[in-house]
């Protein structure tokens, strides 16, 4: 217990410390702005969300693993590359704080602001309870996912940044690797993996792709493995955040 | 108080410091000198746990560095070189953000960082970005956050640099103040601080130490009777023998 609160004490500080510089600066403002642009524009245009027919909101959610792919390692880029290139690293690190604290605090930082923008985005949620009757239930089960979504993308995003000290660099490798991790369950790749290595490695090839597991949530279907899948990768990268983090003490 | 068993930090085949030993008791100030390069950096982020040493160890108030580090570092007061701060907080939230990650009671928060605000004379910036302020009040800021918890060891890399004479004047009556209580270790290339804040002096010149002396000391180990030539001397021989 007392080992735990060592580890984890450091994350109400360096949460709130997050919070303080997402919203202190035009950065959350301006995150939220284009990000609920973007959707929109996606979901109006792209999707002609008022010529489907149907009152539901898969014009809506389409679109959330491709623009989180962008935005979200925008948002996470400066997690640990800012502090490295500012030289607070070397003030936080000399500070009594638990690694694993530091790095969930970060990273929920970074995950709240993106949950404020999926909460912004209920006009649509209202637009459709106007002209139909949806499935709210259904719903509120696909926002939920796509939260977890969110996450893991922010997960890879705040891992790569404690590598580098360039927020661009860490922002190019970011979107290259959450660009693998969706794109793997697209049918345009999916088709090309079976056509070279047979139809039991595309398979697993789609296991890993955020695509496939956020299609059944899309449905109103909660799959227990997708919700198993988005918190182990989670978890994978925030260990790996842990440990590139504490790199720096090596020098 | 502050106990220093041969520190040993090499980066690649560069070897940065080679075997540091020294102690520091309550009611020194110890001026911790050398040219650039020689390992003074370093050495401080090894004391104050940024950087992990190769070997050798660092007991802050009895507690090590390597196997006890919060503990250790609680313990210690640390101004980074340069002082890096958080440019998008004002002075008090960055103090209350060193406060609260210092895991200092909720009761003793706003006395401790009023009393930091009052002592390094920050009172008159409290309202501005840190980003925008000068690089004096920055360094005093810095300052502020590396005494706001009254810690028995003190590590300060260069904490004058940047401050005009009525500053410096400013942190050597703080630090003269401070002294009785704490250990207190002050890096500096500035020599003319040694005299003016320090009770010992280390000279480092490639890891190793050249002298541990009194600035009085340190001044009759020069021909001419300088600190400035009891430095070049001490440092131009050690580059002479490993040569």
């Amino acid at each position: 217990m007392n080992y735990l609160r060592q580890q984890l004490g450091s994350f109400v500080p360096v949460f709130r410390r997050e919070i303080g510089a997402y919203y202190s600066t035009p950065m959350a403002y301006v995150f939220l702005a284009v990000f609920l642009l973007a959707i929109g524009m996606f979901t109006w245009e792209a999707s002609s969300f008022f010529d489907t027919g149907t009152a539901d909101l898969s014009p809506f959610f389409v679109w959330h693993p491709w623009l989180y792919m962008i935005f979200l390692p925008a948002l996470a880029m400066r997690l640990w590359a800012d502090e490295t290139s500012a030289g607070t690293d070397e003030l936080l690190l000399s500070l009594p704080l638990g690694m694993p604290g530091l790095v969930l605090g970060k990273l929920l930082a970074a995950w709240s602001v993106a949950g404020v923008g999926l909460l912004l985005t209920f006009p649509m949620w209202i637009t459709v309870n106007f002209l139909g009757e949806p499935d709210n239930a259904a719903i509120i089960l696909t926002y939920f996912v796509s939260f977890l979504m969110a996450g893991s993308y922010l997960s890879v995003g705040a891992a790569v940044s404690a590598l580098t000290r360039s927020q661009v660099t860490a922002f190019v490798i970011s979107v290259v690797i959450a660009f693998i991790f969706t794109a793997a369950g697209w049918p345009l790749v999916l088709s090309g993996v079976k056509s070279i290595f047979g139809a039991g490695f595309a398979d697993l090839v789609a296991q890993f792709s955020f695509l496939s597991h956020f299609e059944a949530a899309q449905r109103g279907v909660l799959e227990f493995r997708a919700v198993l899948f988005f918190l182990g990768f989670m978890a994978l990268w925030t260990i790996l955040n842990g440990l590139w983090a504490s790199r720096h003490r090596l020098g | 108080m502050l106990d220093i068993q041969k520190l040993v930090k090499s980066f690649g085949t560069k070897r940065a410091v080679r075997g540091l030993s020294f102690t520091v008791e309550k009611g020194t100030v110890l001026g911790f000198l050398g040219p650039n390069g020689a390992g003074k950096s370093t050495t401080m982020r090894m004391i104050s746990g940024v950087l992990e040493p190769d070997s050798g160890d660092a007991l802050i108030a009895g507690k090590s560095v390597v196997s006890q580090r919060r503990e250790a570092q609680a313990a210690l007061g640390y101004l980074p070189e340069g002082a890096p701060l958080y440019d998008d907080m004002t002075p008090p939230e960055f103090l209350a953000f060193m406060a609260a990650a210092r895991s200092l009671p909720k009761s003793e928060r706003k006395p401790a960082i009023e009393r930091a605000i009052a002592d390094s004379r920050i009172s008159t910036v409290c309202g501005q970005r840190i980003g925008s302020l000068s690089k004096g009040y920055r360094r005093r800021v810095g300052l502020a956050g590396a005494i706001l918890h009254d810690p028995p060891v003190l590590l300060l890399d260069e904490p004058t640099d940047g401050l005009d004479p009525n500053q410096k004047r400013a942190v050597r009556a703080l630090i003269a103040r401070m002294a009785p209580t704490k250990a207190i270790v002050i890096s500096t290339h500035t020599l003319t601080e040694v005299p003016a804040m320090c009770t010992r002096a280390i000279v480092i010149d490639r890891g190793r130490i050249v002298a541990d002396e009194t600035p009085e000391g340190l001044r009759q180990l020069s021909p001419d009777g300088t600190l400035e030539g009891a430095f070049t001397k001490l440092t131009d021989q050690a580059e002479a023998e490993s040569a």
